[in-house]
């Protein structure tokens, strides 16, 4: 039925953004714990409050980083210009942004396992130009691309990076201090101001060079403590 | 790492890489011991690379290295977030990355095989990783598991009853746990083994060297 | 809060070969509260000649690091910012040529309660050209609740990226957070050109390799003197004596 003669079907709502922002998408990411492992084990998350604070503060930072790269990566991807020649500088930018070498390599290897679901879920000249130009891209630039592959928009693909930076961070936390996921649920669905605060930030105009670039310095420091661990449950 | 611009690895029917066989079952029943004797069986014949999915620690994967059963830069250890099942059955992605990885690296490999981290008896292999797979269950779990059944013991294309050395110690009846099997997996074969009696594990390894060969006939590179 | 009106200033220094090769400082403009002055044959120190910088004001400085000369760049306080009318703010934008050293170590940034500061730095690098910049914060003074800073950090090396970085501070709950500088009350970085192989991390401080030529060390402490020797624990670590 056409959505305009149907009150029922909401336009402004797209299916693929839930699909990207589902944490089922067989994408690697259940294994990746945003820093939550390594908090946990050194005491700095270790309740639902202490979460919360955690969560917070990741989302208005490496999320709010997140969503304005991987916006513009979306808006890159639609063009015009092609683009392939620009997928190596977008890429980059994320580079600089992110000091700990563990937390460059936790998002390429989870934007690889993205690009990798993302060609055969939505095939697309544009993703197989970023495997080309980049085969293993931070993630916000292969979420960027795949949400323009679905058919999202940039805010749109902005809304998924923010959700994925407390998402998989908050699931972690229930499956290391057995947390009751539905306080956790009802943390998450706290944040929504800010998700929509730090989705409706990223814009997807402009350039590159003065996107938000907010450092986290103790999620510097988690990120290369957990990769020294012995132990360890969570990729990163 | 894993740079598949061509992604070769998603024919969807498999031509012109490896076969990948999954090696599952429950905690301790001795899935590495297995792996570590298939690859001291087969490696001097086959290209071999070998995964592991631990649970805590990349333990499986040293102790594979460490047996110097195969070039350890084959051997690739993937971290599965708490939760081995899903790392293999429903978001395969880190696997598959692991497996591509040491395609490329070492490719054309004849096996790749994917160890489980011990779970439970419903942790099964996704067909989306895994082309074969083996259960390896052990005596000592008691000779009731074959019956109570469960995806793993019903479905794999191999079941193995391992340890059987301990049979009279722990009172297994292998009789028994032959017959239950065969009740609830048909034709799909069963074999008995005790690796610590026979550390080449020469009946699962000759199991496998079939699949191998069926496989690569089936899917050379080149056949149509 | 210190009687004064806002004030807007630009301060710079720049250098030149010296005829006999080494380095000349060869432009040293001081505009107050930002004053320089010339202690050694290419060190300068950055004298502040008013209190501040408190709400309003508008300072910058400038620093041209000529190509194969050398520039080192300290303060002789720590920068106490202070409330005022509307926002403060500290722009810095360094040239560093090729073949040239550039060492910036000012005393830290003392955020005052209830500052509204801005703090912009834009360094561009030639290739070759080797840097070491300190930045601390410290949030608020002994007691006090930290006012409001954004600090935004960029360094390019021959135009590309290098490293990008904002620090915000003044929402109690971000600030606290666990993700962001948990029980910290001061966080500094050190910028290197020079790299490492492989980060190296100890208690509160981490040194990072950057994915570019460059490192970066990173710490919080409770107090400036244990951020100020975490920093410098790092730095060792790049520039192992
Ligand atoms: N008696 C006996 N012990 C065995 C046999 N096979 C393996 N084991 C021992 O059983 C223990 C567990 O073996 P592993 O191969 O590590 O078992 P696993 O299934 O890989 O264990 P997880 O990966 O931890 O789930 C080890 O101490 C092995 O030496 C066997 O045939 N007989
Ligand atoms: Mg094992």
């Amino acid at each position: 039925m056409d959505p305009a003669v149907n009150p029922a079907v909401n336009p402004a709502v797209n299916p693929a953004l839930l699909l990207l922002a589902d944490s089922r998408l067989p994408a690697g990411g259940h294994a990746h714990s945003g820093g939550v492992e390594q908090a946990v084990t050194s005491g700095a998350v270790h309740d639902v409050p202490s979460l919360a604070g955690f969560l917070r503060g990741r989302l208005h930072t490496a999320g709010t980083v997140a969503a304005a790269l991987t916006a513009a990566a979306c808006a890159c991807a639609a063009g015009p210009p092609p683009p392939e020649p620009a997928w190596g500088l977008l890429d980059a930018e994320v580079d600089a942004r992110t000091a700990a070498p563990a937390q460059r390599e936790a998002s390429r290897t989870q934007g690889r396992l993205l690009l990798r679901v993302a060609r055969r879920v939505w095939p697309s000249p544009v993703l197989e130009g970023l495997a080309r130009a980049v085969p293993n891209p931070h993630h916000p630039i292969a979420l960027g691309a795949a949400a323009h592959a679905a058919g999202a928009t940039p805010e749109e693909a902005a809304m998924a990076a923010a959700y994925h930076a407390v998402g998989g961070a908050a699931t972690a936390a229930v499956r290391l201090l057995g947390l009751d996921p539905v306080a956790v649920h009802g943390l998450l669905a706290g944040l929504a101001p800010d998700l929509a605060a730090v989705a409706g930030a990223a814009r997807s105009g402009g350039d590159w060079e003065s996107l938000p670039a907010h450092s986290s310095p103790a999620l510097d420091l988690l990120a290369e403590q957990h990769a020294r661990a012995d132990v360890r449950l969570f990729i990163s | 790492m894993g740079a598949n611009h061509e992604d070769h690895h998603h024919a969807p029917d498999g031509h012109g890489r490896a076969l990948r066989l999954g090696v599952g079952g429950p905690v301790g029943s001795g899935k590495t011991a297995l792996v570590a004797a298939l690859c001291r069986t087969l490696g001097p014949s086959l290209s071999l690379g070998v995964v592991t999915n631990d649970i805590y620690t990349t333990e499986d994967a040293e102790f594979l290295r460490r047996a110097g059963v195969l070039d350890e830069e084959r051997i690739l250890a993937v971290e599965t977030g708490c939760c081995p099942h899903t790392a293999i059955r429903d978001d395969i992605a880190a696997n598959l990355d692991a497996v591509e990885t040491l395609e490329d690296r070492f490719g054309p490999l004849d096996l790749v095989i994917v160890e489980s981290g011990g779970d439970n008896l419903t942790a099964t292999f996704s067909r989306g990783l895994a082309d074969r797979q083996i259960f390896v269950l052990d005596v000592s779990g008691g000779d009731k598991v074959p019956r109570k059944g469960g995806p793993g013991v019903t479905t794999a294309d191999l079941l193995v009853v391992n340890k059987t050395d301990l049979a009279p110690m722990v009172g297994a009846d292998l009789g028994v746990m032959d017959r239950d099997a065969a009740a609830v997996r048909g034709a799909r074969p069963v074999l008995f083994t005790s690796i610590r009696q026979d550390p080449t594990a020469a009946t699962v390894a000759a199991w496998v060297s079939e699949q191998v060969a069926a496989w690569s006939h089936a899917h050379a590179a080149h056949a149509s | 809060m210190p009687g004064r009106r806002a004030m807007r200033a630009g301060a710079a220094v720049a250098t030149a070969p010296a005829p006999g090769g080494g380095t000349l400082v060869h432009r040293l403009a001081s505009a107050p509260p930002l004053t320089l002055r010339q202690t050694g044959p290419s060190t300068v120190h950055l004298v502040s000649t008013a209190a501040g910088p408190l709400g309003g004001d508008r300072l910058s400085l400038d620093i041209d690091v000529a190509p194969h000369t050398t520039l080192e760049l300290g303060s002789v306080a720590a920068g106490l910012v202070l409330p005022g009318h509307g926002t403060s703010e500290f722009l810095v934008t360094a040239r560093v040529g090729a073949g040239a050293r550039l060492r910036f170590a000012p005393e830290p940034t003392v955020l005052a309660a209830g500052c509204e500061h801005r703090l912009l730095v834009r360094l561009a690098l030639a290739a070759d050209a080797e840097v070491l910049w300190r930045e601390e914060i410290v949030l608020g003074r002994h007691g006090e609740r930290a006012g409001r800073c954004h600090a935004r950090f960029d360094a390019t090396r021959d135009g590309r990226p290098l490293l990008r970085q904002e620090f915000t501070v003044g929402d109690p709950a971000l600030d606290s957070s666990p993700a962001v500088y948990g029980a910290a009350r001061c966080v500094g970085t050190t910028f290197l050109t020079t790299p490492v192989k492989e980060p190296v991390v100890a208690e509160g401080v981490a040194v990072l390799p950057l994915a570019g030529p460059g490192t970066l060390v990173s710490a919080l402490a409770a107090d400036a003197v244990e951020l100020r020797s975490r920093l410098e624990w790092g730095e060792r670590a790049v520039r192992p004596a």
